[in-house]
């Protein structure tokens, strides 16, 4: 990854807490917020700090972070800037399980600025939609490789090796493009006192998010049925022909 | 005018088994929607005749595009075939895998087409005429259930879970005319890694180890385990293993890794985070070994063993061998 002035756009989710533990809202269409604590989404980590290294090496070149999501999110892009990114972008908008709607909005966004490489994590981890990277590509008409593992720049060319069933793929194209990023690409930092101080000056723009209307429905949303809770077979080596058995016979599963 | 649309994919010259899943659920939504099931086969020459066996799965017409390019990935040219038969057809849905490929064609044809996507879908019915379907969200910790209005519908569905039904059937292959160019990208075939073409979010069986197992070089009593089960399995691994570089990434299940639903899930020394549960909660029939019974893993593990793992793994490969043999 080393090419010479790169201007990146690394677009960026505020989410939900991987170890926070889900309750359904009141109103069955949404989570309960009270007690869940929102970071950056854990894959949009290494967008960033794929974006960030490639203006590092270069020595020239520009991150800017957009979001879209509710006022809170500007949190989310402080914390990008700590991290290195130079500018900040919130579409101020409540996305929903319509990704279409949210990647519409991205690229409206997107398609009056000047970069080279559009980066994403390859989803984020509350809706689990994995579509608005592709979908934003596709709009612009741009190249795209989601699920990237590696990534090298150089010269405009892009070699991206993604992730797939049991091996990988190499994708080819010249910028601009997109990149959706997979846990390995890199080892993202962690914001320094020297970055969080830097990112309150760092400029932060706000604006309306223009979401458009929505072809699908959220109907509900519930929690999964619970597991019937298990049982112990036993203790220890002397179990485990009773659990052979009843795998065979009960289960059906060997 | 409608019916529905199933999108293949083929590997290395051959149909990956998840295309059978696409059309079966076609099928079945068909069955509820009206219409016939048009199957969608971009492949090498040669493709056509492993093409044709998707009618004992329930498609009508088989198209098949055939080109030595399209032995990789070629997503500029599956969407012209798309946006092409779409076009022709005007279907109520276009439905592909939650594959790696899917995953990356499906947004794509979406946006395309104009029109929503419902992702990773586990279970696809009809209300008042239109599709409606529940997918997972924060990794399984809720479902959601959406409806979608107008056509066609894009709903990309998870590996193993439309199990594929033969049924009588005469549907016939019809070739169909793609060129692989333009492509704005250029995509070089898979490179297998360790465990082969099989992935942990695929496999039939899935082998799991975590902290548990004390140290990575004690991973080839997992890879015994696996090798007695036979095919079809492959092996997983917690977040903790992971980050700590005992096992690559790939190999993690969890929220921040995949999400499977095999029909037997081995938990070896994982306490059950519930990152992991996230991952494999929905796992049909799931064992656990675990020195600790107040792991939070036996909650949702149907059959439990508490003990020493190194001495309950060489017990259960050797009579899982033993059963096999039998």
């Amino acid at each position: 990854m080393k090419d010479a002035n790169v201007k990146s756009i690394v677009c960026i989710k505020r989410v939900p807490d991987t170890e926070t533990r889900v309750r359904i809202g009141s109103d069955g269409a949404s989570i309960d917020p009270s007690g869940v604590k929102y970071v950056l989404n854990p894959y949009d980590e290494f967008a960033l700090e794929e974006a960030i290294r490639l203006k590092e090496a270069a020595g020239e070149g520009s991150v800017t972070a957009l979001s879209l999501g509710p006022p809170a999110a500007t949190e989310t892009l402080r914390t990008a800037l700590a991290m290195g990114a130079d500018d900040a972008v919130l579409l101020e908008g409540e996305p929903s399980h319509d990704g279409l709607a949210t990647a519409r909005a991205l690229a409206a966004e997107i398609e009056g600025r000047d970069f080279d490489l559009l980066l994403f994590g390859k989803q984020a981890v509350d809706d689990d939609n994995m579509q608005v990277p592709a979908m934003v590509a596709e709009i612009l008409g741009l190249p795209c490789a989601t699920v990237v593992v590696e990534l090298d720049v150089e010269g405009g060319h892009v070699r991206a090796v993604r992730e797939v069933e049991g091996g990988h793929e190499t994708v080819e194209f010249d910028l601009p493009g997109v990149v959706a990023a997979q846990k390995g690409l890199n080892e993202p930092r962690y914001a320094s006192l020297k970055g969080i101080m830097a990112a309150k000056k760092k400029p932060l723009e706000e604006k309306e998010a223009d979401l458009s209307g929505s072809d699908i429905e959220l109907l509900s949303l519930s929690e999964p049925p619970e597991a019937e809770a298990g049982e112990i077979v036993g203790e220890g080596a002397d179990a485990v022909p009773e659990l052979v058995r009843r795998l065979r016979e009960e289960a059906k599963v060997l | 005018m409608g019916g529905v649309l199933a999108v293949t994919e083929t590997r290395g010259g051959a149909l990956r088994g998840v295309s059978r899943e696409v059309v079966t659920a076609a099928r079945s939504l068909a069955g509820r929607l009206g219409g016939g099931v048009d199957a969608l086969v971009l492949g090498p020459p040669g493709i056509g005749e492993e093409a044709g066996h998707l009618a004992a799965f329930g498609a009508d017409r088989i198209f098949v595009a055939q080109d030595e390019a399209f032995g990789a990935y070629a997503p500029d040219a599956a969407l012209r075939a798309i946006e092409e038969l779409e076009g022709a057809n005007e279907y109520r849905a276009i439905l592909l895998a939650a594959s790696a490929r899917g995953k990356d064609l499906a947004p794509r044809a979406a946006a395309r087409l104009d029109r929503p996507l419902a992702s990773d879908v586990t279970e696809i019915s009809v209300e008042d005429d239109r599709p409606v379907v529940v997918r997972p969200q924060y990794a399984g910790k809720a479902l959601a259930k959406l409806a979608f209005s107008g056509a066609p519908a894009l709903i990309s569905i998870r590996p193993n879970v439309f199990l594929p039904e033969e049924r009588e059937g005469d549907g016939a292959v019809e070739p169909l005319d793609v060129s692989a160019e333009p492509a704005r990208t250029r995509v070089h075939p898979v490179e297998s890694g360790g465990q082969g073409e099989l992935d942990v979010a695929e496999a039939r069986i899935v082998v799991s180890g975590g902290r548990g197992m004390g140290d990575p070089e004690n991973w080839h009593l997992l890879e015994d385990l696996k090798d007695a089960l036979g095919d079809g399995v492959a092996l997983g691994a917690s977040r903790a293993v992971v980050d700590a570089g005992w096992r690559p990434h790939e190999e993690q299940v969890g929220q921040t890794g995949k999400v499977v639903t095999p029909e037997l899930y081995f938990a070896i020394g994982i306490s059950g985070a519930i990152q992991h549960l996230a991952g494999m909660r929905t796992a049909k029939v799931i064992v656990a070994v675990n020195r600790d019974p107040e792991a939070p893993i036996f909650d949702v593990a149907d059959y439990g063993i508490v003990g020493d793992l190194f001495e309950v793994l060489p017990k259960l490969t050797e009579e899982i061998r033993a059963a096999k043999a039998v």
